[in-house]
């Protein structure tokens, strides 16, 4: 695994901790771009360049520029009156840590059936074309479906703002 | 003797690594070729200021800065020593730690572009399967500087201008991705280096560069308003309008982090001419066969300079774009061409080689370039033109 491997997860560790942790929420979403990034260096690191890519292309340049501009056009940078923390926070906590353990129990089961295999395979962008063509061609539609969806939702909340203040 | 003066860049670096030993080879390798980088792109940024102020000012009938050295050619040395000399003035209630880090962002971000461009033959820094998705991954992250930079000066202007930047660099990033979609689609591959191999074939003398084929021709127009736009440069340059915005984006810059922005904005601007003539041009081959004596990275960077010469052209020639007009003209007019040329490239592939794909292409995107531009037109009166003079 070695030293970059710790390096890039401390990298993302803490720049989710701190996205949590901080008071002004521009900083939190920032911070949050760089956990973004981290995970950007661990899907790299595992040579799969397309996921890491897109990765970046999608999160870092769409995700996180939709957050801060929401957080722009909503009064979310002034600082909350009663704290950033939430009262129940211990049951939160515990909730957290169940759904953890139930992830990290079923991929722990899982490891047995994988193929032992010694080296990665090699995955390239045309692979990933002809898989997204051919085997998973229905999931594609309805993700496009779904973006064409909220599209024309946005459109409509837009136009229908504008026509009421007219 | 040719193809030693061709790879002379990479005969250099082979005879400078010979003398290490075997393990050290690679890290060095790399090191030295991203300090010729980063060495020669603020020398050429240097370089383009000049010409700008003196074109710019020889298109609006003045001289450009001639007091520095014999023909105003020594202006950059001045212009740096200002920028390193001046007060750095960071306001009281400005966000310290992003103001600081936004010109960072940027340049590190542009610079990364570079890794996969390829200035000759034999001379790419890493050459990725996936290069161009890496180019794009890189100039999205540049729109998120922009965004830090106008909100961290709490700065009502800065804020103003940053949305404006961020809207449009977000709208005109779409354009750019399907116009460069046509390429991977012909070529079939993701890599830089293996798009400009597939333009290296001459027929009748004339190279195989897309831009001379019709989805090709429509696909470089689109991605160069694109690339004008992601780079906010005139006629998009609304965001750092000064008549408009005071500077927009960076009003609350000044000393250095100012130059670092305007050397982020001149370096994007250098690597997205570098990828529109890998792309559409044919990175480093030569126009005719016969010219193929001349050395390829002397082509990379005589085309870099000839977009360079197109920016600077059109910054003194035409009026700024409003924004609405900038927004309009991304979603109703470039988008559907764009989506278009993805139709008549893949109509071009399947129809086979001979005349006929010719016809019909090239009748496809006249005819949408025709009716989309008429219907955009359609419900604005414009009438003759009226004068009113001063009584």
């Amino acid at each position: 695994m070695g030293f970059v491997f710790y390096l890039i997860s401390t990298f993302t560790v803490g720049g989710a901790l701190a996205a949590v942790l901080l008071k002004n929420l521009v900083h939190a979403a920032l911070a949050l771009t760089v956990a973004f990034f981290g995970l950007a260096l661990l899907f790299l690191r595992l040579d799969a360049q397309f996921a890491g890519f897109a990765q970046i292309l999608v999160y870092v340049g769409a995700v996180a520029i939709l957050v801060v501009f929401a957080i722009l056009l909503t009064r979310g940078s002034e600082l909350p009156k009663e704290g950033v923390f939430s009262k129940t926070w211990l049951v939160g906590l515990a909730i957290a840590a169940g759904v953890f353990a139930l992830l990290a129990w079923a991929v722990l089961q899982a490891a047995p059936w994988l193929p032992q295999e010694k080296a990665a395979p090699t995955v390239t962008v045309n692979d990933i074309g002809n898989a997204l063509m051919s085997r998973y061609v229905l999931p594609l539609e309805i993700v496009a479906v779904l973006l064409t969806a909220a599209l024309l939702g946005a459109v409509i909340v837009a136009m229908h703002e504008k026509e009421r203040s007219r | 003797m040719i193809e030693r003066l061709d790879q002379i860049f990479v005969i250099l670096k082979h005879w400078l690594l010979g003398y290490l030993p075997e393990s050290w080879q690679t890290p060095v390798g790399v090191i030295l070729s991203v300090v010729c980088i980063i060495g020669l792109y603020p020398a050429l940024f240097a370089i383009t200021t000049v010409l700008e102020r003196k074109g710019v000012a020889r298109i609006q009938n003045r001289l450009g800065p001639n007091r520095v050295g014999p023909y105003g050619i020594l202006q950059p040395m001045a212009d740096g020593i200002k920028s390193l000399t001046k007060e750095d003035i960071v306001p009281t209630t400005a966000d310290g730690v992003v103001h600081f880090l936004a010109p960072v962002v940027l340049v590190v971000v542009v610079f990364m572009g570079f890794a996969v461009l390829p200035m000759g033959r034999n001379m790419v820094l890493v050459d990725m399967d996936a290069g161009l998705l890496f180019y794009f991954a890189m100039g999205a992250s540049a729109e998120l500087s922009v965004f830090m930079a106008g909100w961290s000066s709490r700065n009502k202007y800065s804020l103003l201008g940053a949305m404006r930047a961020v809207a449009q660099m977000i709208s005109y990033e779409i354009a750019l991705l399907l116009s460069s979609v046509v390429i991977v689609m012909i070529t079939g591959s993701l890599s830089l280096v293996k798009i400009v191999e597939a333009q290296n074939h001459y027929t009748w003398g004339l190279p195989h560069w897309f831009i001379f084929t019709p989805w090709g021709l429509a696909g470089f127009l689109m991605y160069a308003i694109a690339g004008t736009a992601e780079t906010n440069r005139s006629p998009f340059d609304l965001p750092e309008g000064e008549s408009e915005l005071v500077a927009g984006y960076h009003t609350e810059y000044s000393g250095f982090k100012f130059a670092l922005f305007f050397l982020g904005e001149y370096v994007a601007m250098f690597s997205i001419s570098g990828l529109g003539s890998t792309l559409f041009l044919g990175g480093w081959t030569a126009p005719l066969e016969v010219l193929q004596f001349i050395p390829s990275w002397i082509w990379f960077f005589g085309k870099l300079f000839l977009s360079m010469g197109v920016f600077i052209w059109m910054r003194g020639t035409l009026p700024r774009l409003r924004q609405d007009q900038l927004m309009n003209f991304a979603w109703k007019f470039v988008l559907p061409m764009c989506l278009l040329n993805l139709f008549a490239a893949g109509l071009w592939h399947f129809m086979g080689a001979g005349w006929l794909r010719w016809v019909v292409c090239s009748a496809i995107l006249i005819l949408a370039y025709v009716s989309i531009g008429r219907e955009g037109m359609r419900r604005k009166n414009l009438g003759p033109r009226s004068y009113r003079y001063a009584e």
